[in-house]
């Protein structure tokens, strides 16, 4: 999804000859690899810790 | 230049069509890389050479390598031996290897002299740094604290703890939650501190 709203600024700033979809892009990726890091970090703490990665197993929440 | 332009483009949706289709994870991730490079080609046909480089290496080097690391690293869902038995077939690779070849092609079309952005000219590294220097200076430094937080939050976040005992909360057992008596901000403490 990222990479699509990246995309959709890039083909912007190349219709308007601006280099400020670039810049856009650039800040897209680095928001893309922040997300990453921490979610991939959650997905292994879930493995550790209920040993299995089905979201209706590790499902704790009453009601 | 066109015809790179919308074959780059059909790669990219075919690639991600069968990722959304793969039963097996690694396979779906092999095409999101395919579906990635597909991008990074298109960006170059519209004159973006600069941001085509950094979708190659950023986001299909390191971002999908990351997704890789983990997958194999968790063995998610099955037995080691069986998955490895699985992952090694020659066959996974075909449908990756064919789409690829495709960008192969292309790349080499494009990068032997045909003029990058459809004839409407090309915003190069030099524009998008000065750009990045000067009116966007702000949203460099935002990134560079966003890269920190995700950082420490990532590093955090994969800790191992070791064995400790566990601090029971009086409201996590149906004795404890009737010993309070829906008094939760004195739970823990010494009754007799009430005053009402």
């Amino acid at each position: 999804m990222l990479n699509a709203a990246g995309l959709a600024f890039v083909v912007a700033g190349s219709r308007w000859q601006q280099a400020d979809a670039q810049v856009m892009f650039v800040f897209i990726l680095a928001m893309a690899a922040a997300e990453v890091a921490v979610g991939l970090a959650l997905v292994v703490q879930i493995y550790h810790r209920f040993k299995s990665l089905d979201v209706d197993a590790i499902s704790e929440m009453r009601g | 230049m066109e015809a790179t332009f919308y074959i780059a483009g059909g790669i990219a949706v075919i690639s991600t069509a069968l990722m959304l289709t793969r039963l097996n994870l690694v396979h779906a991730l092999l095409y999101l890389i395919v579906s990635l490079l597909a991008v990074s080609v298109v960006f170059f046909t519209l004159g973006a050479p600069f941001v085509a480089a950094l979708e190659a290496i950023v986001y299909a080097g390191a971002i999908m390598v990351l997704f890789l690391f983990v997958v194999m690293m968790l063995n998610l869902g099955r037995h080691a031996a069986e998955t490895e038995r699985q992952w090694l077939t020659p066959g996974i690779w075909t449908g990756p290897v064919i789409l690829a070849g495709i960008l192969i092609v292309e790349v080499v079309y494009l990068a032997r002299g045909a003029s990058a952005g459809l004839g409407t000219g090309a915003t190069g590294p030099k524009a998008v740094g000065i750009a990045l220097f000067g009116p966007y200076m702000i949203g460099v430094e935002l990134a560079s604290m966003l890269l920190l937080a995700g950082l420490v939050g990532a590093y955090h976040l994969g800790l191992r703890k070791t064995e400790k005992p566990e601090i029971q909360h009086d409201t996590a057992t149906d004795e404890g939650r009737a010993a309070i008596g829906g008094e939760l901000v004195l739970a823990g403490t010494d009754r007799s501190a009430r005053t009402t």
